[in-house]
């Protein structure tokens, strides 16, 4: 029998990649063509429904729902709170859900990333403040993600902010016992280089001690990606008028398919041009000198 | 004032963990004048390591005192530091490495790429430390030893587990270099024909706890071959004429298995 790994098999072109997404493109639009179901659309339908909500809304004469005007101010604001009406720019309906998730998101990736780096990196490195709070971390690990949610709602209210904190708790963890292998895994001989030839506090955390983490980082960096975004949806199911998760809650209940799988879609397309313009540049610059 | 090096440790004690202390240094009292090449040889657990971790200022717990230029440990101008292993930043290049502990001075003055010319990796200088061999890291880390010109130079084991002819190349770069800075170096060892190839005096410390028990001045030409019959005429008489002292010695690198010479094993 061959072993399946490490495969010696040489990789067709791009070319061929970009087909076999086509084929699975056909499967869907012909099983779907011939289910003629309203509720598994055709890849077609599913681009006209995106496309139609990816246009800024415009009155059309004689319809008889009344369409929002939606602007970037109105999707900071309803994100963050913050009022910029300079911003007057119009956008259509899914370009607002999704710009208003992708920047409660990002908040709330950026303080857990921060305050998961701090706490994981002083309990790796402080042996007295690991016992009397490793407990902690365990407790927050195991925290469900919708107890923090709802505690966070009913102490701060139904806000936007709420729910960023609650995303942000609920990744904390995670990071904090990543960056703690790091911290802990730190080289002792590298560091004593470093004190040996007295490097200035600025360069010993640059050059010698943060390079370390860096694997370990990029570790918390993308499986907190992919979990931040995950959870943000959930969250906006509670009571809220925005956000991809408050539409897909919205079109579920009217039960177009359609318009939910142009929000996935969306989304997902989102997350791969993150992939590609931040976390693999990122990446391959920590794995650099690995080559 | 020509001493660069003034030693007098007294003791160095570490917590046990047994509890109560382990004296790893008990009694070391020596100096080493300007731009001499001193050797310190001793067994495993002779506090050699303990000794340059104190010169370097790592390790300021100890009694007694160590003046370097007149200052202490961890004052004055950085020394140059060697260790067992190269020790590179291994996400760092070969040229920021070096260029990673020189001073601004140094750096103004192209030290990190002339030396890295010298000993012979000019055309490695932007690669990564994993794409050279040991023996090339090694390199890197004797021009990063040099780089800031220091008044002492501290060199802990710094060519163990290479290869004879490796080793012997490392060591001639070094007596190069010595020579065209005039550094003040303590190179510390194990192997006794290493110390009289490379040193202009040797001082023996005993088996733990780390004690001077003889220094001896080694007053051959150089350069020495590391297979002359001088080193090794110089060898067999200093083992005549203290067997009891470097019986210890002997017995330790031959307990650690060191038939062929030099194919040392980590003190």
């Amino acid at each position: 029998m061959r072993p399946l790994a490490p495969s010696r098999v040489k990789l067709p072109g791009w070319g061929v990649r970009i087909l076999s997404l086509l084929i699975l493109l056909g499967v869907w639009e012909f099983t779907a063509l011939e289910a003629h179901s309203h509720f598994y659309p055709t890849p077609v339908e599913v681009a006209e429904a995106g496309w139609s909500m990816a246009k800024p809304a415009v009155q059309t004469p004689g319809s008889y729902s009344i369409p929002v005007k939606r602007t970037v101010a109105d999707m900071i604001r309803a994100s963050t709170s913050l009022e910029i009406p300079s911003l007057s720019l119009q956008i259509g309906e899914l370009p607002f859900h999704i710009g208003v998730t992708l920047i409660r998101a990002t908040i709330a990736f950026v303080v857990a990333m921060i305050a998961g780096s701090v706490i994981g990196i002083v309990l790796g490195r402080n042996k007295l403040a690991n016992w009397l709070f490793d407990s902690w971390i365990v407790l927050g690990l195991n925290m469900p993600a919708l107890v923090t949610a709802i505690l966070c709602y009913i102490y701060l209210g139904l806000n936007t902010w709420a729910l960023i904190l609650a995303v942000a708790i609920n990744k904390v963890p995670l990071v904090a016992v990543t960056m703690r292998e790091g911290a802990a895994a730190i080289e002792p001989e590298l560091i004593q280089v470093g004190r040996a030839f007295r490097l200035s506090a600025t360069q010993m955390m640059r050059k010698v001690f943060l390079p370390q983490l860096y694997p370990y980082f990029m570790a918390s960096w993308r499986t907190g990606l992919a979990l931040v975004w995950k959870i943000v949806l959930v969250f906006e199911l509670f009571g809220f008028s925005n956000g991809v998760g408050f539409v897909l809650q919205l079109h579920f209940q009217k039960a177009e398919v359609a318009k939910l799988l142009a929000y996935a879609i969306g989304f997902i397309v989102v997350v791969m041009i993150i992939e590609a313009l931040i976390t693999r540049p990122l990446e391959r610059r920590a794995t650099r000198w690995r080559l | 004032m020509s001493n660069v090096l003034e030693v007098d440790i007294q003791s160095k004690t570490f917590p046990s963990p047994q509890g109560g202390e382990f004296t790893a240094i008990d009694g070391m009292k020596f100096s080493v004048p300007r731009g001499q090449f001193c050797c310190i040889i001793g067994p495993s657990g002779s506090g050699k390591t303990t000794f340059l971790q104190i010169v370097s200022g790592l390790d300021a717990k100890f009694e007694g005192s160590v003046k370097i230029a007149g200052q202490s440990p961890g004052m004055g101008p950085r020394l140059g530091y060697m260790f067992q292993g190269p020790r590179l930043m291994p996400w760092l290049t070969v040229r920021q490495n070096v260029e990673l502990v020189a001073t601004g001075r140094a750096i103004s003055q192209g030290m990190p790429e002339k030396l890295l010319e010298q000993v012979g990796l000019a055309e490695f200088i932007d690669s990564y430390p994993n794409r050279l061999s040991g023996g090339m890291q090694r390199r890197v880390a004797l021009a990063r030893a040099f780089v800031n010109e220091p008044p002492l130079l501290l060199l802990d084991e710094p060519f163990i587990s290479l290869d004879t002819p490796v080793a012997d190349k490392l060591r001639s770069l070094l007596l190069d270099q010595w020579r065209a800075r005039g550094a003040t170096i303590v190179f510390v060892t194990h192997d006794l024909r290493e110390a009289i190839q490379l040193g202009d005096r040797i001082i023996f410390l005993s088996a733990s706890p780390g004690r001077v028990v003889l220094e001896v001045d080694v007053p051959l030409d150089r350069p020495r071959a590391s297979e002359s019959a001088d080193v090794e005429a110089f060898r067999a008489d200093l083992l005549a004429k203290h067997p009891a002292l470097l019986a210890g010695l002997e017995q330790s690198r031959l307990a650690e298995g060191e038939t062929p010479r030099r194919v040392g094993s980590a003190a």
